[in-house]
């Protein structure tokens, strides 16, 4: 029988949860790296042992740990990330430009093909690749050279590449998303890029019909649409069915239309996840009650998924990378909060139960299936 | 021999127990520096690149504090002489974290 290894990535820490197919039992291994940050902890799907890890402290900088036997042994590999070229400058909070300054990586997105190579998103936004297994990273440099550039300016948590989206189908197709500077396409491998943000609506910035500005917390994709993208934005869930060109609210009967994280069921591509909070100066959920939110339809009609959930008294957040979901059927979706609890649904949603309760804060949540 | 104590987090890092020691060799006839010594400590130990200093600039990070012979030397000059007690391998040269955040 297929197995199941969440990869959990903390405040302190990184922790593997895993279990059979039939997802009942789980053995919780970690922490590894205690004490460091682990902003993402992810697995290769050409090869399943193959792990890759975002280390990062304010002591010591960011580091990138490998391993190759499904996370009992590490080696760090490559941390130079360089910006190449001319570092230029963006803006800062107060409106002035700032030069460019690395400060953590935010997302790896391992190749669908190949476990040596793999995408890096940073803190101050630009895009890093790898081909050799994380030794050496280079900077796609047209991301953070193009001409909307010296506009951007970081959102709250910092102007993070925290979104990258390989296609599927469209060979060199890829999607980026970075806060506040909005959502972007390449159509050639990160040579070049097109902000794809038309028809977002932020209200906290004068221009709504900005080419960059907006504040997209996470996109994901269905691989059988490579076409439909779906966004949870600083407010707004939207979704777009032309590869970004044009983006329509389907925040429909949510109770709150703001949140972070977004996924997509495995293998309905219309059916969607949310879990709304409050707003964003209260990064907690409605009514303390923690729900998650399905439309079967692709947004618009929307339901809440309480059943196991705390209804009462619930202050947690769940951060834009802490949300994914299994290949199994039925589907598995597993999401992990700022108090330290994984929660995970083996029947797409109806009920949910708690693998763990009490790790460290958790920024972020990744599902694998083993054979 | 040059004693250098890490803090327990690069001790891991480096799969290390105990102090480092290194052989420290600089230009003929010059003097032990911090930036000898840090660049011994890399060579020796190259995942710790990054990690004390920026790779790049070679600053001294935010966070990082360089401590020998009851001194605080993390805002000396990388280039200065480190104290012949140091350089005599009869003190460590002291690197930690400092307090700051948690």
């Amino acid at each position: 029988m297929s197995g199941v290894r969440v990869l959990v990535g903390t405040r302190k820490g990184a922790f593997t949860l895993t279990s059979d197919g039939r997802r009942g039992d789980w053995t919780v291994e970690g922490p590894h790296f205690g004490g460091w940050e682990i902003f993402h902890l992810t697995g290769s799907r050409a090869d399943p042992k193959r792990l890759y890890a975002s280390q990062s402290g304010g002591w010591f900088g960011q580091l990138i740990q490998r391993s190759d036997d499904g996370g009992k042994t590490w080696s760090a590999v490559g941390n130079d990330f360089a910006y190449s070229g001319e570092v230029g400058e963006h803006l800062w909070y107060d409106g002035t430009p700032r030069p460019w300054e690395f400060k953590r990586i935010w997302h790896l997105e391992p190749s669908p093909d190949d476990p040596d190579t793999v995408y890096a998103g940073a803190e101050d936004a630009a895009l890093y690749l790898t081909t050799d297994g994380g030794q050496k990273w280079t900077e796609l440099t047209a991301l953070r050279t193009h001409p909307t550039g010296p506009a951007w300016q970081p959102g709250a948590g910092g102007m993070c590449l925290h979104t990258i989206i390989l296609d599927p189908v469209n060979k060199g197709r890829i999607y980026v998303a970075i806060s506040a500077a909005g959502a972007f396409r390449s159509d050639d491998a990160g040579a070049s890029w097109l902000p794809i943000n038309r028809g977002l609506r932020s209200g906290e910035i004068p221009d709504q019909d900005s080419e960059v500005g907006h504040c997209v917390h996470h996109i994901t994709q269905h691989p059988s649409r490579p076409d439909t993208l779906f966004m949870q934005k600083h407010w707004d869930v939207m979704r777009s069915d032309d590869a970004g060109a044009n983006w329509r609210e389907v925040s429909g009967n949510l109770p709150s239309d703001f949140g972070f994280p977004i996924a997509v069921h495995a293998h309905e591509p219309e059916t969607i996840y949310v879990v709304p909070i409050k707003s964003d100066s209260e990064h907690y959920p409605p009514e303390g009650k923690l729900r998650v939110y399905r439309s079967r339809t692709g947004g618009d009609d929307w339901e809440p998924l309480t059943k196991g959930l705390p209804q009462s008294d619930c202050y947690v957040n769940v951060y834009r990378d802490a949300m994914a979901v299994d290949t199994l059927d039925p589907c598995g979706i597993y999401f992990g909060t700022t108090g330290g609890q994984v929660y995970h649904s083996a029947d797409g949603g109806d009920s949910w139960t708690p693998i763990v309760r009490d790790l460290p804060a958790v920024l972020s949540v990744e599902a694998q299936v083993l054979p | 021999m040059i004693r250098v104590v890490l803090p327990a987090h690069l001790k891991n890092l480096a799969h290390v127990t105990g102090e480092v020691r290194l052989e420290v060799t600089g230009p003929a006839a010059g003097p032990v520096t911090q930036r000898l010594v840090l660049d011994t400590l890399e060579a020796q130990h190259p995942m710790l690149l990054g990690t004390i200093r920026d790779r790049h600039s070679g600053k001294r990070r935010a966070f990082v504090r360089f401590y020998a012979c009851e001194e605080d030397l993390s805002n000396e000059s990388p280039d200065a002489p480190l104290p012949e007690r140091v350089v005599a391998g009869e003190e460590p040269f002291i690197i930690l974290g400092a307090m700051a955040g948690g």
